[in-house]
């Protein structure tokens, strides 16, 4: 098949950008997207052009390096698949194809279709573990998991981390990203002594770092290559919400006089 | 060169807790004191780093992504193993270790297996403990998957994803260091060389790939684990940015190149499409536990799977390896598959696939089952393909998935260089000639978790301090080469691009030295991997500059030192006279086409030296003592 593409080139952070038309032939449908963009920039590298720079790495679904808005979509136009797994089969003959980076003040673009997600890091340094020592723990099965517990748990987990839920967000929240991470472990035992503190302070964070407030625009679910469900956000809201009302003991155990 | 193993004494069952009631520990007050360089941020270095740095080391990591949670550790399917015994089908620490040495065909060191086996219970623990959801029963106890060369239920997992949720669980414990200030992280950041000075290794040169800026870190000690070097034959199962450069770098430096014709290759792939092929996508191993592999006894069959009646397929593995069945070991699924489709039963358009039926399975379970099962793998099978297995059986292909070879280590896990430690896949230690299935994250994990804390610190407590920083001539020296190899690349400008010579690296490697191999083919191989070589010098484009972040340009160093790897991997192979695991000799075979093992002559590690450019490299030997598995000659029948 033969493509138009409508590609954002930006040579690096201080530059402005702007998009950039190609037309590709012989574009095979076995082909995924992104082995439909190595053709490309094996063809502008032959010609003496610049290819165009776009992360991966898996190619697999997994790592949640690449991910690209295609059409207006951030990884394209299928359910639940990220860029990387995205084949050619779902486009035809003659289709115009715009492709972009993420667009988030959290993400600001390095260059071309590569954008800088430190951020989503820096949300994990506030909380996103369990405080555990390597070599202190118990024997794995001394504690009991329900099933049930243990499986939604891992629906959380399976998180990629790609910031497509970000990129999605009318307001740029990072909700969908950072209820997973919470869930996860509010849904286990392992993370119960620090709940409360996690929610709290991945929650602040997420103002700190500039990513924008939830209003229930609910596209992140609809784009998340791993299927992650908002209730999760319901499930961060309220552990929030309990989190920041102590009760009585936990507002402090020794007397004080004024 | 020399190669001491540095096993302890006593017994093999006693040798590690010896080994950590006898070693020196280093104080508080002096960990603070010492900085520990740790390149990747896989299973391996993930769980390193944080592991040093909450004992209290200064840790710098690095890792090439933009965040170590991408680490190619996160692609691994199937499952980590562990001799918990908790199915009661009678496995044991001393199983582990005895499947693990039997599985490499004899090729590994015993004492660093048995330690393997014996930190293996520890790791699951861990992970459960950092809130790793492991699949559970629905007593609440964890549950266990077969995997191959195994006869016990011994595999833990998360879904199809262990890898990821056991790097996310490496990766929060590094993060929480990070927040900590115990780990300074630097993603996007290539290590480039390794520094000797006074012939320890004291330090790295890095490329920061956004701003090209190429910069040296210095430290008491540097810690490898930087991962498999699969991708010398361009289409594996790797990530695509999985690379040599690293431990490449150390070997031009001194350290030694252990084993580095082993290969693993993985009998369950999807087979490749087209030219523009990119990578190749693997369909866990656990799929054989289930799943039935067959192919058409007619040959060249072209009916549609589900038209051929059960009298006219051939369950080959089943009929020939009645005990394991599906479940033999990768190198002889692998094999038996390439056996079939040589003999033109192969299925699909190119005529390389062979058939993996859920059929039975979705009979004997039901669906639903399956689903829960394998559902993620069904699901990436059907975007990657368009059919539905739940409806068609699979087609798959072996395909380059795993190095058992890289750079020899002792006990210590500390290469010949003083002071180089090396982790996961970038080491040679356990595997021997083939890896068994859910062992790679288990031997990461083990590594970087429970190994490398006890002996980096035997290592530091025997070194003096010194105020030795990176204004040493030895760290510009490295960085002066680091540059002027940057600038060689982008000054040839010629017509070809990096993937073009990769590629054809690739096919060389895979005609000669993948899954049989002959003294004719190997020696063709070395003679086309020097012209590729020079043509790569002659007639590369990159473009851009090194002033930026330029994709191309990280490609070309890679490729670079994937031609020059490529050649010793030959050698290797070539020099290795026998058959044995993923190793397979055409020359060498018993009369039912089983790889033939030499012990007399070949019962040891071969480790490379670095001749020098344009010399030879001299290739030097461990021996292996055999002292608690008889040698046998494997079988699975
Ligand atoms: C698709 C797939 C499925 C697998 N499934 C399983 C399984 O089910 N069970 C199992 O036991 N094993 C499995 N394996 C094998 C296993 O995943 C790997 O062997 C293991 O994860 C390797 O871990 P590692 O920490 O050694 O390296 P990696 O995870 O590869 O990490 C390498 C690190 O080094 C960094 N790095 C590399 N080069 C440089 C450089 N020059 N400079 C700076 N940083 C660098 C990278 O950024 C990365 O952080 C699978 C492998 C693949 C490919
Ligand atoms: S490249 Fe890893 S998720 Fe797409």
């Amino acid at each position: 098949m033969k493509l138009k593409l409508n590609i954002w080139r930006q040579k690096n952070r201080e530059d402005r950008g702007e998009f950039v038309t190609y037309h590709l032939d012989d574009v095979n449908s076995h082909m995924s997207f992104l082995e439909m963009l190595d053709v490309l920039n094996q063809q502008l590298i032959e010609k003496g052009e610049q290819p165009v720079a776009f992360e991966h790495d898996c190619r697999e679904g997994i790592c949640g390096a690449c991910g690209l808005v295609i059409n207006g979509y951030p990884h394209g136009p299928e359910e639940g698949t990220t860029t990387c797994q995205l084949h050619m089969r779902h486009f035809k003959d003659g289709d115009e194809i715009t492709i972009e980076p993420w667009r988030s003040k959290a993400f600001p673009v390095v260059k071309d279709l590569v954008v800088d997600r430190s951020s989503l890091d820096r949300l994990m340094q506030h909380g996103g573990f369990v405080s555990i020592r390597t070599g202190s723990a118990e024997d794995a099965n001394n504690t009991l998991i329900p099933k049930e517990k243990s499986d939604l748990a891992m629906d959380a987990a399976e998180c990629i981390g790609c910031g497509a839920c970000v990129a999605s967000c009318p307001n740029g929240a990072a909700m969908l990203f950072v209820s997973a991470k919470v869930s996860h472990f509010a849904l286990l035992p392992q993370g119960q002594p620090e709940r409360k503190r996690r929610a709290i302070q991945m929650v602040q964070a997420m103002q700190d770092e500039g990513f924008g407030a939830c209003t229930n625009y609910r596209e992140c679910e609809a784009v998340c290559p791993k299927r992650i469900s908002i209730n999760f956000i319901g499930m961060l809201n309220r552990e929030f919400i309990k989190a920041s009302v102590l009760s009585g003991a936990e507002k402090g155990g020794k007397y004080r006089s004024k | 060169m020399k190669l001491d193993a540095n096993i302890p004494e006593g017994p093999i069952e006693k040798k590690w807790e010896n080994y950590r009631d006898k070693v020196a520990l280093v104080s508080p007050a002096n960990k603070r004191k010492r900085k520990i360089i740790v390149v990747g941020t896989g299973l391996a270095g993930g769980s390193a780093a944080a592991t040093l740095a909450e004992l209290g080391y200064d840790v710098e990591a690095f890792c090439y992504q933009d965040s170590a949670r991408r680490a190619h550790s996160i692609a691994a399917q199937g499952g980590i193993n562990a001799a918990k015994n908790y199915q009661n089908d009678g496995d044991s620490i001393w199983r582990l270790f005895y499947d693990t040495v039997k599985g490499g065909d004899f090729r590994s060191r015993e004492a660093n297996v048995y330690r393997l086996a014996e930190v293996s219970n520890l790791i699951i623990d861990q992970c459960v403990a950092q809130g790793v959801p492991f699949a559970r029963e629905y007593g609440g106890k964890l549950a266990n998957r077969s995997f191959g060369g195994a006869q016990v239920s011994r595999t833990f997992y998360a879904r199809g994803q262990t890898g990821q949720q056991l790097l996310l669980g490496a990766y929060s414990a590094l993060i929480r260091q990070v927040a900590a200030g115990k780990v300074k992280m630097h993603p996007r950041t290539e290590m480039l060389d390794l520094v000797l000075v006074d012939g320890r290794a004291r330090g790295i040169v890095t490329r920061n790939l956004e701003t090209g800026k190429v910069r040296s870190f210095s430290a008491d000690a540097v810690i490898l684990a930087t991962g498999g070097y699969g991708n010398v034959f361009y289409l594996s199962t790797n990530a695509k940015g999985s690379n040599a450069t690293a431990i490449w770098r150390a070997y031009k430096r001194g350290a030694g190149f252990a084993n580095p014709g082993f290969v693993q290759i993985h009998p369950t792939c999807i087979p490749k499409t087209g030219d523009y092929q990119s990578k190749l996508t693997l369909m866990s191993e656990s799929l054989r536990n289930d799943g039935r592999i067959w192919v058409p006894k007619k040959k060249n069959d072209k009916r549609p799977a589900n038209e051929i009646p059960e009298s006219d397929r051939d369950y080959y593995l089943e009929r020939r390896y009645p005990s394991f069945g599906n479940l033999v070991p990768r190198d002889v699924a692998s094999r038996a598959a390439k056996n079939m489709c040589d003999e033109e039963h192969g299925v699909g358009l190119t005529g390389l696939g062979v058939y993996l039926d859920f059929a039975d399975a979705i009979k004997r379970l039901g669906e639903q089952a399956v689903r829960e099962r394998y559902g993620n793998l069904f699901e990436m099978y059907e975007r990657i393909t368009g059919e539905d297995p739940y409806k068609v059986p699979m087609r798959i292909y072996p395909a380059i998935h795993y190095t058992m070879g890289g750079l020899w280590v002792d006990y210590n896990l500390m290469s010949n260089i003083e002071g180089l430690f090396v982790l996961g896949e970038a080491n040679f230690s356990d595997h021997g000639a083939n890896r068994l299935g859910a062992s790679a994250l288990m031997q990461g994990l083990a590594d970087g978790y429970f190994i490398i804390p006890y002996t980096l610190g035997r290592y530091l407590a025997n070194i003096g301090y010194d105020d030795l920083d990176v204004s040493h001539s030895a760290f510009s020296d490295a960085e002066h080469q680091v540059t002027e190899r940057i600038s060689s690349l982008l000054a040839i400008k010629g017509k070809q691009t990096v993937d073009t010579f990769h590629r054809r690296l690739g096919e060389i490697l895979w005609d000669n030295c993948g899954m049989s191999r002959t003294e004719q083919g190997l020696k063709d191989a070395i003679e086309k991997i020097a012209a590729i070589r020079e043509e790569f010098w002659s007639d590369l484009r990159v473009p851009g500059t090194d002033r930026d972040l330029n994709q191309e340009l990280e490609k070309a160093g890679r490729v670079a030192d994937f031609i020059e790897l490529a050649d010793l991997l030959a050698r290797d192979a070539l020099e290795r006279r026998e058959s044995c695991g993923g190793h397979f000799r055409e020359e060498f075979q018993t009369e039912e086409g089983e790889a033939l093992r030499d012990d007399e002559n070949f019962t040891h590690v071969a480790v490379w030296e670095y001749g020098g450019d344009g010399a030879e490299p001299v290739r030097n030997v461990e021996p292996l003592q055999f002292e608690n598995v008889k040698l046998t000659q494997r079988s699975y029948k």
